[in-house]
């Protein structure tokens, strides 16, 4: 099938995901149903709708999808894009020491009050600190090189994952960490709008410039003295492409705690479906992630009566979804994971 | 103003020298001018800097003393280079068009275009959909070519372009550097184990010695028996011949196992009645 084939048959199926699952629940709506309830939203109508399907849908679920959708785009966008800077299908967005930043960033902030704002924020912060951080330590290696800036990523990554550790060490254990735990796990279950809101501007503004810069990543994933004789700026372009990741990761994590796996995982899937050319790689990793993470989602409040936290989901599938791809990689002799 | 107008060098490289260690030295104290259209080759000993050289001349090295300046883009072919993702063929060689595409905008209609020329001057249209690591040693280095090709620069530097190549190949690939250097005004730097490529395509060729004992000039003055002999430590006789009605000059190594081989093969027929 053709790139553009593939592409337009996962935004169909993307869709049709998402309005299925407007309708899925404990009070469970049928997809036709959904589609009028949305409608109604545009153009106002009273053909029999309920006030509670209404609020179901749209104050519940839709944020709710809308975050998984944004969440799971920006996560594989990023995970296909730092696996072409890295040359290294094997990395995933936690390889720059991002997730850990931000991770220790909203732990701190549940420790210190129950101020939900409190969290975006200091979650944010810690994500772009955390960033900045990995560019000094790199900076003052002095060395330009791919391998000096992973190294840097593993170190800030390491540092910040103490803190967090050290952090719910501290916390009380009646009511701070359990919270704390369940944040990091990561949940759509406290979507709102204000939340959407607040991850749809890092989240647009850096996959779009990822987007355009979806070629770029080809050249870069040749390697530096390649790419740099190819005539591009090497160090300039990459940190761009490392700051876009950084937000996108940051608000990410701020509004939804740490997903893993899905930056790793699906950019493989998608590798699959339309080849290594980051031109149709980067916005069919973005429409599989949000797929992805939509159907997880839909399992993660729906298998239980309470919800089970997306990170252990997206670990429990995208390890052994992983494994699959890695072993028919290696049989089919190409040995491309 | 009687003067005559001597176009401006493409490349300058004035008291040049690198070193990694500051002790070793890769080339040093090396002067040249190559001009618009000029051939050069680069012979030496492997380890002897003619990489590096080219690397500097790239902009990927900095020379540690002197100078280097290009007169304009540098495309580059290096040695062999392979990537974790497997790319096809077409999309390696649009790569050369990086320069010529805003960082915000991928290649169109005429950069595509331009690859597939690329790749028909080289031979090579049929690999194009074809994955670049499932083509050989020598397949890889014309789809490089090609790359470079595409990226239309004035000066092309080449690293070992015919070292993984048949006979036929390395045939295609002189007669294309003698073609853009001559017809298109290409400048071509490119190093090689091999004085007979030296004879076939450079104007001008570069011994890099021991120490900094670096050899430039034409090939008459600089591509002689002794100066191969003391660059390879191994014995060279120059040839002539006649083909095709052109008097053709080749150089022979003797290689020792050869020449031994010879000699007891001799002394053994002597021993028959």
């Amino acid at each position: 099938m053709r790139p553009g084939l593939v592409i337009a048959v996962l935004a169909l199926v993307l869709l049709a995901a998402s309005l299925a699952s407007l309708g899925l629940g404990r009070y469970e709506i049928p997809a036709l149903r959904v589609v009028r309830i949305l409608l109604s939203g545009i153009v106002p109508s009273d053909i029999g709708l309920s006030e509670i399907e209404r609020n179901v849908v749209f104050n519940v679920r839709l944020p709710r999808i809308l975050t998984a959708i944004c969440a799971g785009a920006g996560l594989a966008l990023c995970g296909a894009a730092l696996q072409g800077v890295f040359r290294n299908p094997l990395v995933g967005p936690h390889i720059i020491g991002v997730s850990s930043g931000a991770a220790f960033g909203g732990t701190l902030a549940i420790l210190l009050s129950g101020s939900q704002s409190l969290l975006l924020l200091l979650a944010f912060a810690f994500g772009v600190l955390s960033l900045l951080m990995v560019y000094a330590l790199h900076a003052l290696v002095g060395r330009r090189d791919m391998l000096a800036l992973v190294l840097a990523g593993v170190i800030i990554g390491g540092f910040f994952a103490a803190l967090v550790s050290l952090a719910q060490y501290l916390a009380d254990t009646e009511e701070k960490l359990p919270r704390i735990v369940f944040w990091l796990l990561g949940s759509f279950a406290t979507a709102d709008y204000d939340k959407l809101r607040l991850m749809l501007g890092p989240v647009v503004l850096g996959g779009l410039l990822l987007m355009l810069l979806r070629w770029r990543i080809n050249i870069l994933s040749l390697g530096d003295d390649d790419a740099q004789a190819l005539g591009i700026s090497v160090a300039g372009t990459r940190w761009l492409i490392l700051v876009l990741i950084g937000l996108i990761v940051s608000a990410q994590v701020a509004v939804s705690g740490v997903i893993g796996w899905v930056g790793l995982v699906v950019p493989h899937m998608a590798r699959m479906l339309v080849g290594p050319d980051h031109r149709p790689l980067l916005p069919a990793s973005m429409l599989a992630g949000a797929l992805y993470m939509v159907l997880i989602d839909d399992l993660a409040r729906t298998i239980t009566d309470s919800e089970i936290p997306l990170g252990i989901l997206t670990a429990l599938l995208g390890a052994p979804i992983f494994a699959l791809i890695f072993f028919r990689s290696q049989r089919g002799g190409r040995g491309h994971v | 103003m009687s003067e005559a107008v001597v176009p401006e060098p493409m490349i300058v490289i004035a008291r040049a020298g690198h070193s990694y260690d500051g002790k070793r030295w890769q080339y040093r104290g090396l002067d040249l001018a190559v001009a618009r259209g000029e051939v050069v080759a680069v012979l030496g000993p492997n380890g002897r800097g003619k990489s590096t050289l080219l690397r500097s001349i790239v902009g990927l090295n900095r020379p540690t003393s002197g100078t280097i300046r290009t007169n304009g883009p540098v495309g580059f072919v290096p040695q062999d280079f392979s990537t974790p993702f497997p790319y096809s063929v077409l999309d390696i060689v649009l790569m050369g068009r990086a320069r010529h595409v805003h960082a915000l905008k991928v290649p169109g209609r005429r950069d595509i275009a331009i690859a597939r020329k690329s790749l028909a001057a080289l031979d090579i249209e049929a690999f194009a959909e074809r994955q670049f690591d499932s083509l050989s040693g020598g397949e890889r280095q014309l789809a490089l070519i090609a790359r470079a090709l595409a990226s239309e620069c004035p000066i092309l530097l080449l690293d070992e372009p015919a070292s993984a190549l048949d006979l036929k190949n390395q045939d295609l690939v002189l007669g294309f550097i003698r073609r853009i250097a001559g017809s298109e005004g290409l400048t071509v730097v490119f190093t090689t184990h091999q004085p007979n490529h030296a004879l076939a395509v450079a104007d001008r060729a570069l011994l890099m010695g021991e120490g900094d004992r670096t050899l430039i000039g034409d090939l008459a003055s600089v591509m002689t028996e002794s100066n191969l002999a003391a660059l390879y430590h191994v014995p060279v006789r120059m040839i002539g011949y006649e083909e095709e009605g052109a008097e053709l000059t080749t150089f022979a190594p003797t290689f020792r196992s050869q020449l031994e081989r010879a000699r007891s093969l001799g002394s053994a027929n002597e021993g028959e009645p």
